[in-house]
């Protein structure tokens, strides 16, 4: 861990001069992690860089080049946020024209924190460790192998641990909607608690990652009830692959299939939820 | 110069106590982030938390004490609205007894400001009509 972290370090160092900040982690209070732009201003600060547990930094690139379009910002970013960094590109959050990536590899250990699939990244130019094989995710399977009246009964369980706190909306890198249809009465009753149908609020959330979820799995790790969301959203994933041959955050050209109906730029015009 | 950083505090809206990053980015408060390692909230938030960054500029957040005069809410000096109170205080203390005042506290204070409300209460009204938010 350490010498990954060194090597961090070390390369945001060489980075720095280039750029207006590089993106990553800092430890702060009692060692707990956050996400910062580190400056040639503080290079003091690098002493606190971390790297693990990871943050949704795709948001935070967001938040940073909405308020300062042209900047440049390098971020070091794992596989699943370089993932989320490519998707919102293509969905017009951001330009990548002066973003620069880098990549950090994970672990063993960190990818069977993840369930992930493919824990490397594949665009960034600059990387930090060497990639390692997906590990295989044994819930997801879990539940695909369970007969449909199995899995209604399962997932109708989960949802009733809900508190609709809206965690895995907000804290989703792709949930980037003007108008969010979690918040529409019509869906999701506002003001009651436990929620009257809380496979509402899921099943319409299930249906919007089609085709953008990047297996971060930040909702899952924000959920205080647990719910083993992400697994939904890789089963659709499974499905999308297979009737369109489309994998979100791998190939920067390929359109995802919701956009292919669009003319270009007219997608960023609309800015529609879909 | 670009700034964006994480300030670390605890979710004012009751007494768990989670942890809140308050992202700040040049200087102003854009939005909330949990803290992952974290003992208590490990990553998680309540609705009120997610949403705790709202309030702090909100333009129908009241920075000044207001006293209705004539039907009509009007601004205030803090002295003169601390002074309303403690008039009115004692003479319905007076007149209808420690016991026909009741005390509010919150789950938003510190200990320390909640053990002198207490001691408001108790020491100098005379009642022990004491509670908090946190358990609505």
């Amino acid at each position: 861990m350490t010498d990954r972290l060194t090597s961090v370090r070390e390369i945001i160092k060489t980075v720095l001069p280039g750029v207006d900040g590089v993106l990553a982690l800092r430890s702060g209070p009692g060692g707990i992690v956050a996400p910062y732009l580190f400056s040639k201003e503080h290079p003091e600060e690098l002493a606190k860089l971390a790297i693990w547990p990871k943050e949704p930094v795709p948001d935070t690139l967001k938040i940073i080049l909405k308020a300062h379009p042209e900047a440049k910002i390098a971020i070091v970013c794992r596989g699943c946020e370089e993932r989320g960094i490519v998707e919102m590109y293509k969905h017009a959050q951001f330009s990548l024209d002066n973003v620069t990536l880098i990549g950090l590899q994970c672990l063993q250990d960190e990818a069977e924190f993840c369930r992930c699939a493919k824990p490397y990244t594949v665009h960034a130019k600059t990387t930090i460790g060497e990639p390692i094989e997906g590990v295989p995710d044994s819930l997801t399977d879990k539940i695909a192998a369970m007969s449909a009246d199995e899995k209604l009964a399962f997932w109708k369980q989960e949802f009733e641990h809900c508190i609709k706190c809206y965690g895995c909306r907000t804290i989703c890198p792709q949930c980037f909607c003007n108008i969010c249809a979690l918040e529409d009465e019509i869906w999701v009753e506002t003001g009651r608690l436990p929620m009257p149908n809380p496979s509402m609020y899921h099943m319409v959330r299930a249906m919007h990652m089609t085709a953008k979820c990047v297996a971060c799995r930040e909702c899952e790790e924000t959920c205080p009830a647990d719910i083993p969301m992400a697994v939904q959203f890789r089963l659709i994933a499974r499905d999308v692959k297979e009737m369109f041959n489309y994998e979100p955050g791998a190939i920067m050209e390929q359109k995802p299939p919701q956009l292919l109906v669009l003319e270009e730029g007219d997608y960023a015009r609309t800015g529609l939820p879909h | 110069m670009i700034e964006y950083e994480n300030v670390l505090t605890t979710c004012p809206y009751c007494g768990t106590g989670c942890a809140v990053h308050l992202q700040v980015l040049d200087n102003k408060l854009v939005g909330v982030l949990p803290a992952k390692n974290h003992v208590i909230s490990k990553g998680g938030l309540c609705i009120k938390g997610w949403n705790v960054h709202a309030f702090v500029n909100h333009p129908d957040r009241l920075t000044k004490p207001l006293i209705r005069k004539n039907g009509v809410l009007e601004e205030a000096t803090w002295e003169e609205a601390l002074d309303l109170v403690a008039t009115k205080l004692g003479e319905i203390k007076n007149e209808s007894g420690p016991d026909s005042i009741a005390f509010l506290s919150s789950a938003k204070c510190t200990n320390e400001e909640n053990f002198l409300l207490s001691k408001l209460a108790r020491a100098v009204i005379g009642t022990n009509n004491i509670d908090h938010c946190a358990r609505l």
